[in-house]
């Protein structure tokens, strides 16, 4: 910017006849200050989010106890000269594992299948929050927040009771109407819509505030040109809303499966990967084979699989920010 | 968004055809209000079923009465809870760590923001751009190398972090500091131009600017990453259950599960008190400041 | 009190030339306008006096002392901005006395200069009020009061007055002149209004495209303007400029607009135009004003000539007629009851004794 500029003035008259020493006059720039302003944040980012970020690399190429690399061993593409000198022993183990291939799709199955009820769920709420007269939004939108205001850990533990083997309320409902009681948690495929509903349930109300907002920034008058061209509600919401709030549909969306496909809490205290490892994801089975097994480096390898996907996530949204940045 | 109530449709008309946009309207109306409730009692089935059984007796629990009424309601959960000298460590932890995390957050955000937004320096578009990337970044994906690299600290200096509640000061700020410093840049943003230019004139340094001016100006945004770093240190559960272990080093979320749950004993009465107490601050500090904490949940990916 | 000293003055930015090498001496107690179209480098000039921008090259000094290196705080100006900058957290008082707290003045000093400034400016009730509680004049005044209790050698306004509306402008420009003929600070005032220009101004200084057009009291720039840019900014409604032809008849010229126009210039003139006799890009220029209704007695220099209107704009206190010369549009400004009317044909008078002659080409009044 302009403060780097050298003023090539000549030397008669200076303001300060005291002669300022060079090193002031650096302490005294703007750029150094906001550089200094700054650095805390710098350090921060640095040492505890890049730095770890490449750690954890490292970390995968180690074998358990951390003492040597792990090599890779008996590759059947590769002459045995090379495969022993490549470090990626973890990732080899990984991807001959099934219950890696498991996590693997579990993790997506969560995913995807969260996001796209969340999303549904949200919209659907949104518009029913904003068809109401604006006067009882306030209270409607502030009662359906709350899942997304009780920490994780302690709402999932109430649908660990909800979801009670033998003292389940759910259950308890289903014996009323003479249904058979459902092993919410001890069966692999309701374990798994279980971690499901719990996610929706805390992610749908997110979605729900942030369509809403983008619901609030369509103006009237475009609903009632519609409205006036003959759209029906449907037409309505086809032609003005959802063009209107694509941007926020699709930036809540990419964020939501950041969060989602990264997501701890839920399944650990909900299922903690059980049974049989049926709901663990990428984050809960490294946490059990890098802090609970002790295999530090083959847990960073599990979660460094998050990698891919969140970085193709980050580029989209990051790709709308500095759109919307360069428009305005 | 028409008033229109239900009982001011009535009046009918002579041709029906026009009286039938206000009759839509308020179907509609009345329909939304239907399903809102069912989506809204759908919402609030966890915390209510929290709060019944936190009034219920260990035996009451295990009979086999209708869970969703109390019939002897006590406050012996309660009582037994707060006595717990255990629990309360707990909360003490967690209001600690909190508390001192949005004052660390606040105090490199606010600096880092109004230098991002306001001062430019060499890298400083760069950096904003990483400080959101960074905030993208998930806790899940960092904590095995943190861990790693505080037990390589501690056999370098000698300074155990691992298994100390102080360890959280730490690592809690890489999630609170990169969002409050993205939103505080929006605020700032939001400041016209002239304003600081003003402060300058009237012969404030950079630093007076920003305390005497900026924070005043912004201060909305700074209550929304208040509101928002405290909740974060406060539900956070994957470094705290990775770091400490020790029952004096827990905070809440992690005390409440790996102590109240004692092997296949589930004292529920307890844990559902516990967990309700737990999620109190975040809920009390809501239910008093909901415009901030929405105005920071949408300024994530809205402003900027 | 001071004067200030503008020697070559350029600013660049990244690849854009905002200022191009401007020299300007602004004498103690002046009032001095800055006024030209956006984009053409006052309010960058402005920025530069105060410190909000870096000089690129040349040099400003206030009082004698270059201050090109000298941070806004030390240079002792005070400036108004457009939007009024005034703090939204505190009070009109706390408002105005920020610069005198932050240089860490004594309290009684403080409170004498604040209601001094609001005396003068009329707003003591106002002082304890936030700014988000007054009107848009108010604002302005409370900005204004900032600058003023600072006692600084240079006020510096920045189009302070056009985010208010139309009536108001007017009123708080009586307020500005009246303030600045009680404090006498020597003032520099960023306008793109022209009429706001003459009306305040001892000297307005006419930019255009990063340089100074011309520099001059209100009334030597209306008439006596240097270039076309200036003859075409000052004055409303604007300068007619119409092509024409220069003709040597007998001792005298003769303006040859088209086949049926053709005006004697006035004999005081002939010697400075006969040498453009030949040029190929006249203009002539002559002010609405000079072009009226005919009067039935002859005057010197005046021509009586006739013409079909197209449209009238009756403004109460005269009416403007609008009609065709030579592909270029003419305005004139009649009596109202000289019964000017749409698609009518009119008798109109020139005043060639006011008229102007432009070399289109190089934009130079001859």
């Amino acid at each position: 910017m302009a403060d780097a500029v050298v003023t090539p003035v000549t030397e008669v008259r200076r303001a300060r006849p005291k002669p300022r020493s060079r090193l002031r006059k650096f302490f005294e720039r703007k750029s150094t200050i906001a550089f200094f302003m700054a650095l805390p944040l710098i350090l921060l980012i640095f040492t505890l989010v890049i730095y770890p970020a490449f750690y954890a690399i490292y970390l995968t190429t180690l074998n358990k106890r951390m003492t040597a690399t792990a090599w890779m061993k008996n590759c059947t593409y590769l002459p045995d000269w090379i495969c022993t000198y490549i470090p990626f022993g973890n990732l080899q183990f990984l991807l001959t594992r099934e219950t890696f291939w498991m996590v693997f799709w579990q993790s997506c199955l969560f995913a995807i299948t969260a996001v796209i009820f969340k999303a549904l769920i949200g919209f659907i709420v949104s518009h029913l929050v904003h068809n109401i007269p604006a006067k009882g939004q306030r209270k409607w939108r502030g009662m359906l927040l709350v899942p997304w205001v009780i920490p994780a850990a302690m709402s999932t533990l109430a649908w660990q009771w909800l979801f009670d083997p033998s003292y389940s309320a759910f259950n308890w409902i289903l014996a009323q109407f003479e249904i058979e009681r459902i092993a919410w948690t001890g069966v692999a495929h309701w374990a798994r819509f279980s971690v499901i509903l719990v996610n929706i349930w805390i992610g749908a109300p997110f979605f729900m505030i942030m369509y809403l907002a983008a619901l609030k920034s369509v103006p009237d008058q475009l609903y009632e040109a519609a409205e006036i061209d003959g759209a029906n509600w449907w037409q309505r919401i086809w032609f003005v809303t959802l063009p209107m709030m694509r941007n926020i549909i699709a930036i809540t969306a990419l964020f939501s499966t950041i969060v989602t496909f990264a997501n701890f809490d839920i399944v650990r205290v909900l299922t903690a990967g059980g049974p049989l490892d049926k709901t663990h994801l990428f984050a809960t089975w490294s946490f059990r084979l890098g802090i609970e097994g002790g295999d530090i480096p083959l847990g960073a390898t599990v979660s460094l699989f998050m990698v891919p996907i969140l970085a193709v996530a980050a580029a989209f949204i990051l790709r709308d920010i500095t759109r919307r940045g360069n428009e305005a | 968004m028409t008033s229109v109530t239900v009982d001011k449709a009535g009046p009918t008309r002579a041709t029906p055809k026009y009286g039938s946009i206000k009759r839509d309207r308020a179907w509609a109306l009345r329909w939304s209000f239907v399903f809102l409730t069912l989506f809204a009692f759908a919402f609030l089935i966890p915390p209510i079923y929290m709060f019944i059984t936190s009034l219920k007796t260990s035996a009451e629990i295990s009979a086999a009465k209708n869970p969703w009424w109390v019939f002897n309601p006590t406050l012996g959960n309660y009582i037994d809870l707060l006595a717990a000298p255990q629990y309360l460590i707990f909360f003490k932890n967690s209001a600690i760590v909190s508390v001192s995390v949005v004052v660390i957050t606040m105090l490199i955000a606010i600096p880092a923001a109004f230098a991002l937004s306001r001062m430019r320096f060499w890298g400083s578009a760069t950096l904003a751009t990483g400080v959101f990337l960074t905030y993208l970044i998930p806790e899940t994906l960092l904590f095995l190398p943190l861990f790693k690299m505080f037990a390589v600290f501690n056999e370098l200096t000698g300074i155990q972090l691992l298994n100390r509640w102080w360890v959280l000061l730490v690592v809690y700020p890489t999630l609170t500091v990169p969002f409050a410093t993205w939103i505080m840049i929006g605020y700032f943003a939001s400041i016209p131009k002239e304003l600081d230019e003003a402060a300058i004139i009237d012969g404030a340094s950079w630093m007076q600017t920003l305390v005497r001016v900026f924070v005043p100006v912004a201060l909305p945004g700074i209550i929304a990453a208040t509101i928002f770093a405290f909740t974060v240190s406060w539900a956070q559960f994957l470094y705290p259950l990775a770091f400490t272990t020790s029952i004096d080093q827990l905070v809440l979320p992690v005390g409440i599960i790996t102590t109240l749950i004692k092997g296949d004993v589930f004292n529920w009465g307890q844990i559902m008190t516990g967990a309700l107490l737990g999620a109190a601050p975040p809920l009390i500090i809501y239910a008093f400041l909901m415009d901030y904490y929405i105005a920071g949940l949408t300024a994530g990916s809205t402003k900027g | 009190m001071a004067d200030v000293s503008i020697r070559k003055v350029f600013k660049r930015y990244d690849s854009v030339e905002a200022v191009r090498g401007i020299d300007l001496e602004i004498k103690d107690h002046e009032f001095v306008v800055l006024v030209g179209p956006s984009g053409c480098g006052k309010s960058t000039t402005l920025r530069m006096i105060a410190g909000l921008e870096e000089i690129t090259a040349g040099e400003i000094a206030i009082d004698d002392i270059v201050v090109n290196d000298v941070p806004p705080k030390d240079r002792d100006i005070a400036m108004v901005f457009q939007n009024y900058a005034l703090y939204p957290h505190m009070t009109v008082a706390e408002n105005m006395s920020f610069g005198l707290r932050l240089k860490r003045f004594p309290k009684p000093e403080i409170k004498a200069r604040v209601d001094e400034a609001a005396r003068i400016l009329d707003i003591t009730e106002l002082l304890d009020r936030k700014p988000k509680a007054l009107s848009g004049g108010q604002r302005q005044r409370v900005a204004m009061g900032r600058a003023i209790v600072r006692h600084p050698k240079v006020f510096l306004f920045d189009e302070p007055l056009s985010n208010l509306d139309a009536k108001l402008r007017v009123q708080m420009r009586t307020e500005i002149k009246r303030v600045h003929q009680k404090v006498k600070t020597t003032t520099v005032y960023v306008t793109h209004d022209q009429v706001e220009a003459m009306t305040l101004a001892d000297r307005v200084v006419v930019m255009n495209h990063g340089v100074i057009e011309q520099v001059g009291p209100p009334n030597e720039l209306y008439h006596a303007p240097l270039t076309k840019f200036v003859a075409g900014f000052i004055g409303s409604p604007a300068m007619n400029f119409i092509p024409c032809k220069l003709e040597d008849a007998g001792d005298g010229l003769r303006v040859r607009l088209t086949g049926d126009y053709a005006f004697p210039v006035p004999q005081a003139r002939v010697a400075r135009y006969r040498p453009h006799l030949a040029s190929p890009n006249l203009l002539f220029g002559v002010r609405p004003e000079h072009v009226a209704e005919s009067r039935p007695h002859a005057e010197p220099g005046i021509h009586p000539f006739e013409v079909g209107l197209d449209v009238t704009e009756p403004m109460g206190m005269e009416t403007l007629v609008y009609f065709k010369v030579n592909g270029a549009e003419v305005c004139g400004r009649v009596s109202p009851t000289a019964g000017a009317a749409d698609n009518a044909r009119m008798r109109l008078a020139i005043d060639m004794n006011n008229m102007h002659l432009i070399d289109d080409a190089t934009g130079m009044v001859l």
